[in-house]
């Protein structure tokens, strides 16, 4: 086995050479025009294969909502199904069907996308039918009662028999204040339960215009080609002003929150959630941006892996007793709205919350006194560096990426300039950002707690004895 | 653990997953080129060379499943495949490594490596650059990682503890219920339906999954399946010291497994739970991989309950009433009569108008199969779709894995569409009503009211 390096390196050198040619062939960088309306078309040519992914992205979502209203973005992204003059409720989806294709759409905090995967032929087709419905979307009111009874069911499908669900909803109604990544996507059950036609008809009014929106195609396309149907179908689409947008700034917080939230379960969870820098845009990488790269390698060097530092020291016990069940560190790098850096365990059995919440700010000062070795910055780095190549194989995801960047506001290069910003980040700038920011300055604990009464009564079991815990 | 970031508009749950998995058998209208040849040691290569991405994937199947599970260790084989990452011992000049070594080994390949079982197939999956200045350590490290697994016992008490927890949470699921009572009740004693629970953990040690490993990892029991920027002479370098990391011993038939008995009688069962959706599954024994009427069953089930939005279930149960988010039905063929299922969850005062509205879709579509304008409307969907089943390396494994497993002919692919064209709303009739008996079906509503 001694041999088998040369002999790959033989092996594979030609076959690389040759793999390189067909790149050039297969792919081209994505192209970014904006129509005559202001709507923005990203256009990713990807010829492996003959189908294309194509997205409409609209730059609203549920923290464009207000009080009262919560949950109207998605359920207006439901009803842009039911139907326009020309197309009535269903038939939408029944053509694209009819194309072979496959479509969905979904609502995130900040954005509405819809998307569809079809063969390349039939780009054109699908391009008119969301231009369409983008800009002439109208239903009757039954249509509506009956897909709000839906999503009612969608929220208890989702969120209502899920106790761990239902206690993020809280833990993020407690984290923010004034900022409105409080409400849940999906809607508060009484917001859904009194929401009208008519709030659902003034949002698309209120945002569905060519300049709050994009189009993303990726796949076997011609650029020219698309550039010209997009014209000709989102680009008729009358301008509109976007409207002004209210910051809503979280207040500064100024010392610890704390949720408890008591559940029919048998496993408690602690999170914290620490509020942390992102980046605003990676082709002017700030002071603060560079904080936003070393927390993401933290959470990477804390849990990027199976045996990571949190795993090896709270899962398998390395060096002490063994404190949890499984345990995650995360950290969103953007997002139009301000982002936090996630530590979140379940507690081993016998192990109070609170022994783990202090043993996941231990794993976080350990860093800060410690630092993190070279070895451990660059294994992240490998594994990302790797699925950069991984990820070609899906021109969904490509789609996909493209329009998160647009979603915030980045280039097309933002990927490409966030991996290479993200490699320079040094041992030491891991070590600083874990020294900076995680006091209890802006600090907000959940703990989910397992309540045998609660779980007798959903389950209709006898209720057991609460496993005894160590404080 | 972190808050959901989307809420979608169509359900996309695991039984589609299922459903896709197993269906996705595919075909094309360009001819896809499957180079297919045994290795001495008996083991079957299936390779497609794409040299449009520098990455490689491997898929490793052997006949090792839970189906082959002894009644009182169930979940044998999910626990030896879970194991075999809980380190290696010293191979081939390579050092021994414990569960943390191992990992971070792979990390520093780039590669990707995960074992796993299904009821049928034990399997690896394999995934790295071609770069060559990663490939030959990528490659190095899966021989050693199949060849000397040390199923640390360790480690399988710690997971056991933890996967002990996680099962008394589930118990408070309604849905746990819901599948638990329903895979007892469609497959009676058949291994498909053993149900893994702490007691069968515990009857688990580390040398019965060393034993499992050995009887099940041996080349010539291997279909191997290649798909990425290699040729043969590069698979054959990536596969060759898999290969001899696996048992070389000469395979003798493993012993049958039996078939999934047909229901004799309706069952019909109501399980008391308080939450806010009753989960409601329909359904009965199905059909094997090798049944005759495959095709007719899967071109029917898109218009019944496996096609979206287009389905009659969804637009009985969701469109028109808005009684359930997600309506789906499914088949599950594999190497024994694997379930058909129909699955929705509703409030719970509105179980049974939904269950009633299920009952009658079937019922309705079994007696007179699908009108020709809907035949028409699947055929669309799947022959003009037939291209995005096959549109990534991913996409093209599963496939090709799926030909090798099954045994289908090597041109499967390329007559898939016809296969679909030819079926007709007489073979779907016929098919149906000999499969499905909606008077003798499993029932099982958990948190009606």
């Amino acid at each position: 086995m001694k041999h088998t390096s040369a002999l790959f390196k033989t092996l594979f050198v030609g076959l690389l050479a040759c793999a390189s040619l067909w790149s050039a062939a297969v792919w081209a960088q994505a192209q970014s025009f904006t129509l005559n309306n202001g709507m923005t078309l990203i256009v990713k040519p990807d010829r492996r294969a003959p189908t294309v992914a194509h997205m409409v992205w609209v730059r609203v979502g549920a923290m464009d909502e207000v009080d009262g209203t919560s949950g109207v973005a998605h359920v207006l992204e439901h009803m842009l199904f039911k139907g326009t003059p020309t197309v009535p409720a269903g038939e939408f989806s029944r053509r694209i069907a009819a194309l072979g294709g496959r479509e969905n759409a979904f609502t995130s905090r900040d954005a509405t996308a819809y998307h569809q995967q079809v063969p390349a032929d039939q780009l054109e087709t699908v391009m008119r039918l969301e231009a369409d419905r983008f800009a002439n979307n109208q239903w009757p009111d039954d249509e509506f009662v009956r897909e709000l009874a839906v999503v009612k069911e969608e929220r208890r499908q989702r969120t209502e028999d899920s106790p761990r669900a239902l206690f993020f909803e809280q833990f993020a109604a407690t984290v923010w204040t004034a900022h409105p990544y409080q409400r849940p996507i999906v809607g508060w059950m009484s917001d859904l339960q009194s929401m009208t036609a008519d709030d659902a008809r003034a949002f698309y009014r209120q945002w569905y215009m060519p300049a709050n929106a994009a189009v993303v195609v990726a796949g076997d396309v011609d650029v020219a080609q698309v550039r010209q149907w997009a014209e000709r179908y989102f680009g008729a689409i009358p301008a509109r002003a976007v409207p002004a947008r209210k910051p809503r700034d979280e207040p500064v917080q100024q010392g610890p929150k704390r949720i408890d939230y008591r559940a029919a379960a048998d496993q408690a969870v602690v999170v914290l959630g620490y509020k942390v820098p992102h980046v605003a845009d990676p082709a002017r990488i700030d002071a603060a941006s560079t904080d936003a790269l070393a927390l993401t390698l933290l959470a990477s060097v804390l849990d990027g892996y199976d045996g990571a530092r949190l795993g090896r020291a709270l899962v398998q016990g390395q060096g002490g007793p063994r404190l949890a069940d499984s345990v995650s560190a995360s950290h969103d790098l953007s997002g139009r709205g301000p982002q936090l850096f996630y530590l979140s365990a379940v507690p081993a059995k016998g192990v109070s919350p609170e022994v783990l919440v202090a043993a996941l700010q231990a794993q976080v000062k350990r860093v800060a006194q410690q630092g993190i070795t070279q070895a451990e910055l660059q294994r992240v780095k490998t594994q990302w560096t790797a699925f950069e190549t991984y990820k070609l194989d899906s021109v969904f995801n490509q789609a996909q990426e493209l329009g998160d960047q647009w979603t915030v506001g980045w280039g097309l290069e933002g990927q490409a300039q966030l991996m290479a910003a993200l490699r320079t980040i040094t041992p030491a700038q891991v070590q600083s950002v874990a020294q900076r920011y995680f006091g209890d300055e802006q600090l907000t604990v959940g703990v989910l707690w397992p309540d045998a009464a609660k779980r007798a009564a959903a389950t209709q079991r006898p209720a057991q004895a609460q496993p005894a815990l160590r404080h | 653990m972190l808050p959901i970031l989307q809420q979608r508009h169509k359900p996309s749950p695991a039984g589609w997953a299922l459903v896709i998995g197993l269906f996705l058998s595919t075909v094309s209208h360009a001819a896809i080129d499957i180079e297919h040849w045994t290795e001495p040691s008996g083991a079957r290569v299936y390779l497609v060379s794409n040299p449009s991405i520098p990455m490689v994937d491997v898929q490793i199947d052997v006949d090792g499943g839970s189906r082959r599970d002894p009644a009182r260790q169930a979940g044998l084989a999910s626990a030896t495949a879970q194991l075999v990452s809980s380190g290696v011992a010293a191979w081939q000049g390579q050092p021994a490594r414990d569960e943390n070594a191992l990992e971070e080994a792979w990390l520093d390949t780039g590669a990707q490596f995960s074992a796993d079982a299904t009821s049928d197939r034990f399997t690896f999956k394999w995934r790295s650059l071609t770069d060559p200045a990663w490939l030959p350590q990528a490659v190095a490290l899966a021989a050693q990682q199949i060849a000397a697994p040390t199923f640390s016992a360790a480690v399988w008490q710690r997971d056991r503890e933890r996967q002990i927890a996680a099962w008394q949470e589930a118990e408070n699921r309604p849905d746990t219920h819901a599948v638990r009572a329903f895979d007892r009740a469609v497959y009676g004693t058949h291994p498909y339906g053993q149900e893994e629970t702490p007691q069968t953990w515990r009857a688990i040690s580390v040398s019965d999954m060393r034993a499992h490993y050995r009887r099940s990892v041996q080349a010539c029991r291997a279909s191997i399946t290649v798909v990425g920027a290699v040729d043969k002479a590069g698979a054959q370098a990536i596969v060759g010291p898999m290969l001899g990391a696996m048992g070389q011993a000469a395979c003798t038939p493993l012993p049958a497994v039996p078939e999934v008995a047909a229901l004799s009688a309706a069952d019909v069962q109501q399980v008391p739970f308080n939450s806010a959706q009753a989960q409601v599954l329909v359904g009965q024994p199905g059909i094997t991989r090798r049944d005759p009427d495959f095709f007719p069953l899967f071109v029917g089930n898109y218009t019944l309950g496996g096609g979206g939005f287009v389905s009659r279930l969804t637009t009985e149960v969701r469109e028109k009433r808005g009684l359930s988010y997600s309506v789906y039905s499914y088949f599950s063929p594999a190497l024994h009569a694997g379930a058909f299922q129909i699955g929705l969850s509703t409030r719970p005062d509105q179980a049974e108008q939904a269950l009633g509205v299920a009952r009658q879709v079937l019922k309705d579509f079994v007696e007179q199969g699908p009108t020709e304008a809907e035949l028409q409307a699947a055929k669309d969907f799947l022959i003009k779709g037939f291209a995005l089943r096959i549109d990534s390396n991913r996409k093209l494994l599963d496939n090709v894995a799926n030909i090798a497993w099954n045994g289908l002919p090597l041109n499967y692919l390329d007559t898939w569409t016809q296969q679909v064209q030819a079926v007709t709303t007489a073979d779907i009739r016929r098919a149906f009503q000999r499969v499905i008996q909606p008077d003798r079906m499993v029932t099982v509503v958990v948190g009606g009211r």
